[in-house]
């Protein structure tokens, strides 16, 4: 450090450039990977969509395949060591069913004579990959015919179904309608907000009345009167959007609200009105200066209501109001487990709660760590 | 002014910040000096830690940042409340330095020996309470008086310091008052029980013209009828020439030049305090045409990374290669009263 | 200020007009009425119904009417006589069955906000003065379970805990004995045995979204040079932050008390159909399937009513504690 050579001004220049020409983008990374458990959070979630995106063939079962022989079974024991002390790959037992005399309850037991090791890409129940391809390759199995032995992770409900096949499809209904709620509520909300913001006065007045008015009604009787509306007899897919229309319903107001407060108050800055100085137009204003401005905020907000919306579809569903059975979903399948006895006796088939929480927690950890990135000049 | 006779005497202070980022050199070795009933003005450009230094005066830096090292002296004069402080026999020297900061000792000196006034008269005063409220709390705190009479004194304060209508005023918002009221307002609760010494930060940046004459000069009078020192912090030279008798300049944490306010702007040393004072426009100097303000090449660097040796060389015009960028300048006593940090003069 | 509030009261009356009228819209949504689901559920139990009594009943509902006809005689009903219609399911006039219910839920919510209230304010007091610190990241990440864990699913866990580690079966809001019972002071206490439940439940979600907005709202509180000149007073440090900063992140808990209440009432619906507690929510629940639309509009508009008076009072504390707000 003694003989440091001096630094000649314009190579001084050249360092500071660097840090000068770090792009906003860039500073919002840096500011989110600070934000670890937000970036746990992004992991966990991709995780979670990779799930649901090829649920068919990562669950090693069906979700029709009820089953008297696996009614209440509980988690399969995965083993790597035998009776004897040998190690082998992974395998399970086979499972014997019998029933306790007295109260008609199936006990299972393991017999340690028949061991069935556990194989990837295996064979397993035939499904329509994407509702496209015939096939019955599933991610892991046991290669053997379903009534004889199944490996069944989180265990089985009360008619005999694999609660991780029926956890990982929940996935695909519960975690896609938050999104499409969102999309719906932001698409309404920059439409009716845009028009707000714009024309202003008394179209801005009377839209502003209709959000207070639909806000001031509490959403979840709100939703229950709206989703009690809907004919029983509609098809799953109906139902499906029927609900996240009816989630959007009032997503949209706070989008809208959102939207029109950025503008406003962005028309009031002082880079908007020196890129009206010199020239700019209407339009590129808005979309060189003030979308990118505010889009990342958006980002966050949208993140932000994604959780809820998954929350207000498990909550809708749960109380029988949403989706219903066959509809594989998080809230449908707690409805299933909703009394007291199996909550008691199988607590497996709560399941579907963890990945409820885990995925609204890391929505909101995630949402958080974006909102303070679309900051990146805050303290 | 009585040159022998300090209220304040900073020695070698270092206010440093520990952040995740690394840390902030604030003050960075400052001395400083101020006699009774006199005024100080720090200049520097923003970053420079004049208002750090400031703030460990009163130990109420922000978080993160605690006085590492140094002496802060601070002389207490013992007298009964209400008489002059100038004819005190007694005095009692404190390291403010050393205190605790949420101790009893320095809270019973924050805003009764040494108080402050702040940049933005807005955002420096509670948006929630009145006027009055504020005002009463530190009287009540500091002079133990009851509700009542800490109103009535603080009416009085209002009305000293030339608020219009204080038995009005007192029950008003801040939002509800002009600047230079709320400004006016601010120095009111500073000066509500007789401090011996006013650190005033940069109190008219925020103020209109007029304004900022108008509170210069009532800080003048109340300076002249309390008989306290003032501590002025501002990047404005020529606030500095109207209200200080001594200047001190700061530059990266450190003191490069202190003087009298006359020997400083007739007689600058410091490449640094020269540069400054070029780059004032001067009403009526011949200038010929196309020529330009001079200004001071660069700007303050990373406050992470301080350069080695005299923290001013890689923006000094008058730089000394292999010595400027190496050792670190002394402090020069070149005339009396007159100290700079430049090798130039050794 | 009286002034103020007279006018939000004047405008709140047409807000409550439009309320009730949406809520006999989307009662009158579902396709056919009561008599064509009562129909349907007798047919499911092998009984048969027939069309002429069908129709007799249909006249003795009015049933057959336009729907601003039955719209018109409830609303004149209801401001009349305080009549709020007929329960079609349970035989009963709507207002014997509507109040208890909604007293027992307003206890439910606005115990539960409180409670949540008082200690979401010191924790989040803490948490953001002491940023970074263990407290701070437990406080924090419980936060976020709570806002993660809808008041229904905590319930179910609630249920599980006490079911399996302490044998005791949660649910109802009163012993068997006294559901039925008239009000005395044993109902009232046997009332407050179970009721921490879900006070306790709904109370945790409350707290989980005070203890975010208080720690947000201080921490940005925290920098602003107010705190700065209040220290320099030689104020406590403890003086400084709950005078100053804490009071004006209290704020926005005033302008919310309107929606935290209709959040915690949807909260609590749910929670009491999981419970089976007393209250609105399983009433409504069945109302709602059943199509029984006085009983289920009754709860509907009351529920909106209550939402828009909440709104109101947030919006009259806020421009009492925040002289900035204008009262215009």
């Amino acid at each position: 450090m003694t003989n440091q050579p001096k630094i000649p001004v314009d190579e001084e220049a050249k360092i500071e450039e660097k840090i000068a020409v770090a792009t906003p983008a860039t500073m919002m990374w840096w500011k989110f990977r600070k934000h670890k458990a937000a970036v746990i959070s992004t992991v966990f979630l991709v995780f979670m969509y990779l799930l649901a995106i090829f649920c068919e063939f990562v669950s090693p079962s069906v979700p029709d395949a009820t089953s008297a022989r696996y009614m209440s079974a509980p988690p399969s024991t995965i083993r790597l060591v035998d009776v004897e002390g040998k190690w082998h790959a992974p395998f399970v037992y086979l499972t014997e069913m019998s029933r306790d005399p007295v109260t008609r309850r199936a006990i299972y037991t393991e017999n340690t004579e028949v061991r069935y090791p556990i194989k990837l890409f295996s064979t397993g129940p035939a499904y329509k990959f994407w509702g496209l391809w015939e096939t019955d390759i599933h991610l892991f199995g046991l290669g053997v015919a379903d009534e004889e032995q199944r490996v069944m992770l989180l265990g089985a409900d009360r008619v005999g179904r694999d609660m991780l096949t029926m956890t990982v499809y929940g996935a695909r209904i519960s975690l896609s309608i938050g999104l499409i709620g969102v999309a719906l509520s932001l698409g309404m909300g920059i439409v009716i907000g845009g028009i707000s913001g714009f024309y202003g006065g008394a179209i801005d007045n009377f839209i502003q009345r209709v959000i207070e008015f639909i806000r001031s009604i509490p959403h979840i009787p709100l939703w229950m009167a709206l989703s009690a509306a809907l004919p029983l007899e509609w098809p799953v897919l109906k139902v499906y959007f029927a609900i996240s229309m009816i989630l959007s319903l009032t997503g949209w107001t706070s989008m809208a609200r959102t939207v029109r407060g950025r503008f406003l108050a962005m028309r009031e800055e002082d880079f908007i009105l020196s890129a009206r100085l010199t020239g700019s137009s209407e339009g590129r204003i808005i979309l060189v200066h003030m979308v990118p401005s505010f889009l990342s905020y958006i980002i966050a907000i949208l993140t932000l209501a994604v959780p809820y919306m998954i929350l207000s579809e498990t909550s809708l569903s749960f109380i029988g109001l949403g989706l219903r059975a066959p509809a594989v979903s998080w809230g449908v399948l707690l409805a299933e487990a909703q009394n007291v006895r199996s909550i008691a006796l199988t607590p497996w088939v709560f399941w579907p709660a963890v990945a409820v929480i885990s995925t609204v927690l890391a929505f909101n950890f995630l949402g958080d760590g974006l909102r303070d990135a679309a900051d990146p000049y805050a303290r | 002014m009585n040159e022998s006779n300090p209220l304040l005497q900073i020695k070698d202070l270092k206010t440093y910040f520990f952040l995740d980022e690394g840390t902030v050199k604030a003050v960075d070795g400052a001395d400083l000096e101020l006699g009774t009933c006199s005024t100080l003005g720090v200049v520097g450009e923003s970053g420079c830690g004049k208002s750090v230094a400031a703030r460990s005066i009163m130990q109420i830096v922000a978080k993160g940042g605690r006085i590492v090292s140094g002496e802060i002296l601070f002389h207490h004069q013992l007298c009964k409340p209400g008489t002059d402080r100038r004819l005190s026999e007694k005095e009692e020297v404190i390291d403010l330095a050393m205190l605790d900061p949420q101790g009893d000792k320095i809270r019973s000196i924050r805003g009764a020996e040494i108080s402050m006034v702040f940049q933005e008269p807005m955002t420096s005063l509670s948006p929630v309470h009145t006027i009055g409220n504020q005002i009463g709390e530190v009287i009540s705190l500091h002079q133990k008086l009851d509700p009542k009479q800490a109103r009535e004194k603080a009416i009085a304060m209002l009305d000293h310091v030339g608020m219009p209508l204080p038995k009005r005023t007192i029950d008003r918002y801040p939002h509800e008052l002009s600047g230079g009221m709320r400004q006016r307002a601010m120095i009111a609760m500073a000066l509500s029980c007789h401090p011996s010494l006013l650190i005033a930060d940069e109190p008219t940046t925020a103020l209109d013209v007029t304004t900022e004459a108008q509170i210069l000069s009532l800080m003048r009078k109340l300076q002249d009828e309390l008989g306290m020192s003032i501590m002025f912090i501002t990047h404005n030279l020529g606030v500095i020439a109207q209200m200080a008798d001594r200047v001190a300049v700061m530059y990266l944490g450190k003191v490069v030049e202190a003087a009298s306010v006359d020997t400083l702007f007739y007689k600058p040393l410091h490449p640094y305090t020269q540069a400054l004072m070029e780059s004032i426009p001067r009403l009526g100097a011949k200038k010929r045409r196309g020529e330009r303000l001079a200004s001071i090449r660069g700007s303050v660097p990373d406050p992470y990374n301080l350069p080695k040796g005299c923290p001013f060389h890689p923006r000094c015009a008058k730089r000394v290669p292999n010595v400027c960028d190496r050792e670190e300048p002394p402090n020069l006593k070149v005339d009396q009263g007159h100290e700079v940090r430049c090798v130039l003069y050794k | 200020m009286l002034g103020y509030i007279l006018r939000r009261v004047a405008i709140m009356i047409p807000t409550l007009f439009v309320i009730s009228i949406m809520t006999f819209i989307i009662i009158q949504l579902p396709p056919g009425d009561f008599l064509t689901s009562y129909a349907a559920s007798l047919r499911a139990q092998g009984e048969v119904i027939d069309e002429d009594e069908m129709e007799v009943m249909r006249e003795r509902y009015g049933l057959n009417q336009p729907i601003y006809v039955q719209y018109a005689k409830w609303i004149w009903g209801i401001m009349t006589r305080g009549d709020w219609g007929q329960s079609m399911s349970l035989q009963v006039p709507v207002k014997d069955l509507i109040w208890q219910r909604m007293a027992l839920s307003m206890v439910l919510s606005v115990v539960s906000l409180i409670v949540g209230w008082f200690i979401a304010i010191p924790l989040g007091v803490y948490s953001a003065t002491h940023q970074y610190s263990l407290v701070d990241y437990i406080v924090t990440f419980i936060s976020f379970m709570g806002i993660g864990t809808p008041s229904f699913l905590l319930g179910l866990v609630v249920m599980y805990v006490a079911m399996n580690y302490m044998g005791l079966t949660v649910g109802g809001l009163f012993s068997s004995q006294y559901i039925m019972a008239p009000w005395s002071w044993d109902k009232v206490i046997d009332l407050a045995k179970h009721i921490w439940i879900p006070i306790a439940i709904l109370a945790f979600n409350g707290t989980a979204g005070g203890l975010r907005t208080t720690r947000a709202n201080l921490l940005d509180e925290l920098n602003k040079p107010y705190v700065e000149t209040a220290r320099s007073k030689g104020l406590k440090e403890g003086r400084v932050i709950w005078k100053y900063p804490v009071r004006v992140a209290l704020n926005p808990f005033f302008s919310t008390v309107g929606w935290e209440l209709a959040n915690l009432i949807g909260g609590a619906t749910l929670l009491s159909i999981v419970l089976n507690l007393q209250t609105e929510g399983p009433m409504l629940l069945n109302a709602l399937t059943a199509q029984d639309m006085y009983l289920a509009g009754s709860f509907l508009f009351l529920l909106s009513a209550i939402t828009v008076v909440g709104t109101l009072v947030s919006d009259i504390l806020l421009a009492w504690v925040d002289p900035r707000i204008r009262m215009t």
